[in-house]
């Protein structure tokens, strides 16, 4: 998969609470939790984000609360994946859980301006700064997680589990 | 090669002889827990995913802790899907408002967890219950639901560092002391993917409850669990849970190799930890309480999943009993468990608290996260004995939050800016 768009660049640390705080966790919709997205670090970010835009940050990504809903908010404000020197345990787990598509790439993070067009290319592994001219290798999942995304994501995998241990 | 606990639990659990860090393996699960915010998202992605059945219904908790009592229409209907699927699944570890608490002060508290358990909840402080030589971990909501349908979840068997404190702590210094301190050494993502053993003189002179506070905060720093190694005082935690309960009848005791590897080996000196606050907006912002003393503050909250533990009601008390509250301050206390309120009902705490001038909540993780109960306006400032302090953690994110001990915040309550007890005319003490 290859996505084009536009860099919304952070730092480092970005953690769960700002993403979506918590005051909008009474709900489980998709659409009404991305219209709260990045609310707390960057508020006119609903308005500015276009279908397809990336968002690239410093380390520990996703830091803090457990809430799937943090992946779930970014995905369906339009963003098409995000670039980060590391991402945090819980929300790396949530975000191949639920789709979100993350890339983990120190050098492309710290370089890339807001403002910046990026291209990522999954399959190939790599970022390209379109506005800088820079390509970077990102780094590779391993191999579990890739199957897991090859699967479609962990219920699909549980799902091969549980009917392979129903035949044996 | 010897295996540290963390690796010999997680063998146990994935039926291999050993596993070693950075292994992928599928491990059994004890105990699933997920609370009112994150049950609703798994539980539609578990029907979606077309699953009809959880694996054992003696092993799933659902815990209606942090927007419940309702804190409004649209709460009232996460809980309620919550609630159906408990009763539709049989779930036996349901817990209703009135019987409820704070999930990680309720489970261990009620005997679901055992040493050397497997315990995944969907909630980040799930990491509190190694403190009773279990792994335990925070995930999301997908992978509860696939926890609930199948019985078992992938891990990545993570590297440990361990943590040596050594020497006694100073009059006051708790554990909360310990691990703000810690997590202001090592960072926020200083245990990135890593287990945090916690070892040495110190630890072992600490209280249960003070051991689930600094397990509580491992993923303040990024960690993957927090565990402490079993002894005495585990065993006696353990025996007086409620008869025929897991923590009685279950488990088995683990213990490092002392050729056990580890990522990093850090030693602390215990006695040279000050009565420490983070202030915002990262629990690492560690700092000394008794250099703060020009914060102001409006809130004090006192409680949660880190610090809502009888002996932390208890310090709480021993600073505000026969003093009042600042005029300018408001202190919410958010008791663990009703078992908590009652035992601080019984030995005088509660009323030592009130008449000092605090409210008591209801056992609820609300104020901590913003969500009711005690949400914080634009400028305001609190201090809580809770875990976290990022941009609008308490409600606006133009307020701000400082991490303390129960000591630290009940004197800042007294003071009407951040104080230790000394500053407010304690008597000698503290818990050592």
């Amino acid at each position: 998969m290859i996505f084009e768009g536009t860099v919304h660049k952070y730092g480092r640390d970005v953690d769960t609470d700002v993403i979506i705080p918590a005051r909008h966790l009474n709900t489980s919709d998709p659409q009404e939790l991305a219209s709260h997205a990045m609310e707390d670090i960057d508020a006119g970010f609903v308005e500015r984000v276009q279908p397809g835009d990336i968002i690239v940050a410093h380390e520990n990504f996703g830091c803090g609360s457990s809430r799937e809903h943090a992946p779930v908010a970014i995905k369906h404000s339009g963003v098409s994946v995000v670039v980060a020197a590391s991402f945090a345990r819980i929300f790396y787990r949530n975000a191949i859980n639920t789709g979100l598509p993350i890339v983990v790439c120190p050098e492309a993070a710290r370089e890339a301006q807001a403002g910046d067009r990026l291209r990522v290319d999954l399959a190939a592994g790599t970022v390209e700064n379109l506005t800088q001219g820079k390509t970077y290798d990102a780094e590779a999942f391993p191999p579990f997680m890739q199957e897991l995304i090859d699967r479609g994501g962990l219920l699909p995998y549980v799902k091969a589990q549980l009917a392979e241990g129903s035949r044996s | 090669m010897g295996s540290t606990i963390t690796e010999k639990i997680l063998a146990r659990a994935a039926g291999r002889a050993e596993v070693h860090a950075g292994d992928i393996i599928e491990a059994q699960v004890d105990l699933a827990l997920a609370n009112d915010i994150t049950a609703p998202l798994a539980i539609a992605e578990f029907e979606k995913a077309g699953f009809t059945k959880v694996f054992d219904p003696a092993r799933i908790a659902l815990v209606p802790d942090h927007f419940a009592p309702n804190k409004d229409i649209k709460a009232a209907g996460q809980s309620k899907k919550m609630r159906e699927f408990a009763r539709k699944h049989e779930i036996v570890n349901y817990f209703e408002v009135g019987r409820v608490g704070i999930e990680h002060v309720l489970l261990p508290d009620m005997g679901l967890v055992a040493p050397g358990d497997v315990v995944v909840g969907a909630d980040s402080h799930t990491c509190t219950y190694g403190a009773v030589a279990a792994f335990s971990t925070g995930m999301g909501s997908t992978d509860f639901a696939a926890a609930m349908a199948w019985g078992r979840v992938w891990l990545r068997v993570p590297e440990s560092i361990k943590l040596v404190y050594s020497g006694r702590p100073q009059p006051w210094v708790t554990g909360k002391d310990l691990i703000l301190h810690t997590i202001g050494l090592i960072g926020v993502d200083g245990a990135l993917y890593q287990a945090m053993e916690l070892a040495g003189e110190a630890i072992e002179g600490l209280s249960m409850d003070e051991r689930f506070t600094m397990c509580n905060m491992a993923i303040e720093a990024g960690g993957k669990n927090g565990i402490v190694g079993f002894d005495e005082k585990t065993t006696q935690y353990l025996q007086s849970r409620p008869e025929g309960s897991r923590a009685r009848t279950a488990g088995k005791v683990f213990a490092s190799d002392p050729e056990a590897e580890y990522a990093r080996v850090l030693e602390i000196d215990a006695s040279a930890v000050p009565l420490t606050v983070s202030r915002p907006h990262l629990p690492s912002n560690a700092a000394a309480a008794a250099d703060l003393a020009d914060v102001t503050i409006d809130q004090v909250v006192i409680g949660s999943c880190t610090n809502g533990r009888l002996e932390d009601l208890r310090q709480a008390a021993s600073i505000l009993r026969g003093k009042k509250v600042h005029p300018d301050v408001r202190v919410i206390i958010l008791p663990g468990t009703q078992e908590v309120c009652l035992d601080a009902i019984a030995d005088g705490t509660m009323q030592a608290l009130i008449e000092a001038g605090c409210a008591f909540s209801t056992p609820t993780c609300g104020a901590c996260l913003g969500g009711h109960m005690g949400v914080l306006a634009e400028g305001e400032r609190a201090v809580a004995t809770t875990n976290r302090n990022f941009v609008g953690r308490m409600g606006h994110p133009g307020s701000e939050v400082y991490l303390a001990s129960p000591y630290v915040a009940a004197a800042s309550a007294v003071a009407g800016h951040i104080a230790t007890p000394e500053a407010v005319g304690a008597g000698k003490g503290g818990s050592r």
